[in-house]
């Protein structure tokens, strides 16, 4: 089966259930169990899960065309990171529990910001090298105090080791920041199309904005750096999943140093209208910067690729070219 | 990448190895303004010349990625390519798409063999950005053309064989993009005079042509009179997806990380820098694989091409612009003089890499009308 076959009827699944509307109704602390019904129903959840424990089978590359859907749209529910728990959860032979699952890295006596802690019911939490499956409760969760924000604030000075497994090779922030970067990807990919379409509808000086050659440069970085963050979260899915760290590096690098810039030209082009709670630029603009800030900055994964780098005498084409194309 | 084509890498890299191995990093820094015409002639015996051209006229009949290899190795270690670098990627596939007959079978093996060299005549001294401004003039004659006018900035011009120039063969300067034509000129005939440029790193790389009543045969036109636009147009797709979009700077920044490693520095700073050069590295790299995938698919993809060329050079002038800050962050450190020579001649010539085959902000413009934007 082509992937655009399965990718299509995602993205219209999706249309239905998460219109802007429904995200905000979500974000205003309203239930999101229909919406996650439809998309248990789906059967997409468990698109990584190998085929021989009853999944999909689908490799990485796919489930990341599906994540940039999400963020296309905002969805408002830890989708992409309940697919990665399923499938990590499947690989090690453990029970997978019915629900949303966040995902965090933690330790002891170290808050951490859970993205999605508000509305998942589990978190795969690693800590020491171990994953280990939790209820939210355990975590002590707390808001972030940030408006419309679903990340929550939780702790675990303690986790049963009982029923943990091993936690990937290159660690779970790593597949986290893939996830991510799609997710940055979409959001940008949207943002481009509106803003584009604001600058062809507003008119200022007796034309359209988008005529002045000023925004058109602004917005054509602005569509370089979006189709940057695509290509990188590509080619941090290239390889099988989970991704090697080179791979999520990359990808979560060139994507979240994209996503600062690409809010910022959205809010420049769309003036005051773009930062009112009713207009849907915020949606995804406030997702850019947090999925940003999620599972590593640029500048964690800069230092993480630059130390792999540091290690090797090749040359830097030849680096790139094992590290990231060898898939 | 196909591994048909990938699997030519080592011949290529062995050749390359052997022409730079004399070379020091501020030598192969220049690679695209390296004239070395015995190197391309080896290239072209070996066969790494019209990859993608029939083998009719001396061509290998290969696909776009067997020349993103070969590129992307010989600009990775800096060879001298700039003897047979217009003529391969530009002027070949140019005559065969728009030469008669006898043309291509003049040309194209020719160039094949790394026999020929060409130049592009299209800037002149009030025609930069605004090409279709040209004023060069070719009038017809009983035996085909009379050429007067002059162009600037041409790259290799003292070097080579043949110009391709754009030229206006009827009406004028009003008439913009009307009434251009493209000839190859002779640069032997008379009434060419060639002189060379000296640039700010003391090389001579590019020069200004005059013309003063140059006489050609009616086979001078290549394609058809008053359609020099549309062809430049489809030549310049050629010119702006290809790897060497991001590699001038590469030379430059293997020097400084094998100077990183002999300093044993593993500061953070450092290694933020090094990620994100590495990182932004390999995604370009992704970007201009995905355009090649576009030529190989037939497509010209103009907007895609406009788009990774202006991300591709702003990281090529990033280089030297962070390098420098770093190499000046640490003024106890020694640095030694080929990567000092290395480093200056990369930031004195980086303005260049947004100028050379469109400008960044007339690619910026390709990129706003390809979003829409009017």
């Amino acid at each position: 089966m082509d992937a655009a076959d399965l990718i299509e009827p995602f993205a219209r699944m999706l249309d239905t259930i998460a219109a802007p509307a429904a995200v905000r109704a979500v974000e205003h602390g309203g239930s999101a169990d229909a919406m996650w019904a439809e998309v248990a129903a789906s059967g997409f959840l468990d698109a990584l899960v190998g085929e021989d424990a009853g999944g999909a089978g689908l490799p990485l590359a796919v489930a990341n065309a599906l994540w940039q859907e999400l963020g296309r749209r905002a969805v408002p529910l830890p989708v992409g990171e309940t697919m990665i728990a399923r499938a990590l959860l499947a690989a090690a032979g453990r029970p997978i529990p019915d629900g949303p699952v966040a995902l965090a890295v933690a330790g002891p006596d170290r808050r951490t910001v859970v993205p999605f802690g508000r509305v998942a019911h589990h978190v795969l939490v690693e800590s020491e090298g171990r994953l280990h499956l939790v209820a939210v409760a355990s975590g002590d969760p707390e808001a972030t105090g940030v408006t419309g924000d679903l990340s929550a604030v939780m702790r675990w000075d303690a986790l049963p080791d009982a029923d943990a497994s091993a936690a990937p090779e290159t660690g779970l922030r790593a597949v986290a920041a893939v996830l991510r970067a799609a997710l940055i990807a979409g959001a940008a990919d949207r943002l481009v199309e509106m803003t584009a379409a604001y600058a062809n509808e507003r008119i200022q000086f007796g034309k359209p904005i988008g005529r002045q050659q000023a925004l058109q440069q602004t917005m054509a970085v602005m569509a370089e750096d979006a189709v940057a963050a695509r290509i990188a979260s590509q080619l941090g899915c290239a390889g099988a999943f989970p991704p090697a760290l080179a791979a999520a590096a990359t990808a979560k690098s060139v994507a979240s140093k994209a996503a600062a810039r690409i809010a910022a030209s959205a809010h420049a082009v769309h003036g005051a209208i773009g930062i009112s709670e009713e207009y849907d630029l915020q949606l995804f603009t406030r997702r850019l910067h947090a999925w940003r800030l999620a599972d590593g900055s640029e500048s964690y994964w800069n230092r993480r690729l630059g130390r792999l780098r540091m290690g090797s005498e090749a040359g830097s084409v030849d680096f790139t070219r094992a590290e990231l194309f060898s898939a | 990448m196909p591994p048909e084509d990938e699997a030519i890498r080592p011949a290529i890299r062995a050749l390359v190895a052997e022409a730079v191995a004399a070379l020091p990093d501020d030598r192969r820094a220049r690679s695209w303004a390296g004239f070395d015409a015995a190197f391309s002639r080896r290239l072209g015996e070996a066969g790494f010349l019209g990859l993608t051209l029939p083998k009719r006229y001396g061509g290998h009949e290969r696909g776009p990625f067997a020349r993103f290899v070969v590129v992307e190795e010989l600009l990775s270690a800096g060879a001298p390519v700039a003897a047979h670098w217009i003529a391969d990627r530009q002027s070949a596939p140019l005559i065969l798409n728009f030469g008669t007959e006898e043309q291509r079978q003049y040309y194209i093996p020719r160039i094949c063999r790394g026999e020929l060299f060409f130049c592009i005549g299209m800037s002149e001294p009030g025609s930069g950005s605004d090409l279709a401004s040209v004023r060069t003039r070719a009038a017809r004659t009983e035996t085909g053309w009379r050429v007067n006018g002059q162009k600037i900035w041409t790259t290799n011009a003292m070097h080579s064989d043949y110009m391709i120039a754009l030229l206006r063969t009827s009406g004028s300067s009003e008439d913009r993009h009307a009434g251009l034509s493209q000839l190859i000129i002779d640069l032997k005939a008379p009434g060419v005079t060639v002189r060379p440029i000296v640039d700010l790193a003391g090389d001579a790389h590019f020069a200004e042509v005059f013309f003063e009543d140059v006489d050609l045969p009616a086979e001078a036109l290549i394609g058809h009179e008053g359609e020099g636009w549309k062809q430049v147009t489809a030549e310049l797709a050629f010119e702006r997806s290809g790897p060497e979009r991001i590699y001038s700077s590469v030379v430059l920044l293997d020097a400084w990380i094998r100077h990183l490693r002999g300093a044993g520095r593993d500061d953070t700073a450092t290694l933020d820098l090094v990620g994100d050069f590495t990182a932004r590295l390999g995604v370009l790299r992704a970007m201009s694989i995905a355009c090649t995938a576009r030529l190989a698919a037939g497509e010209s993809p103009v907007v895609e091409a406009s788009l990774v060329k202006d991300l591709g050079t702003s990281f090529e002038q990033e280089l030297p612009v962070a390098i420098g800050a770093d190499l000046a962050a640490w003024p106890d450190e020694a640095v030694d003089a080929e990567l000092y020579r290395t480093l200056l001649y990369v930031t004195h010539l980086a303005p260049s890499f947004s100028l050379r085959g469109g400008t960044r902000e007339i690619l910026r413009g390709i990129v706003a009308r390809g979003m829409g934007l009017r």
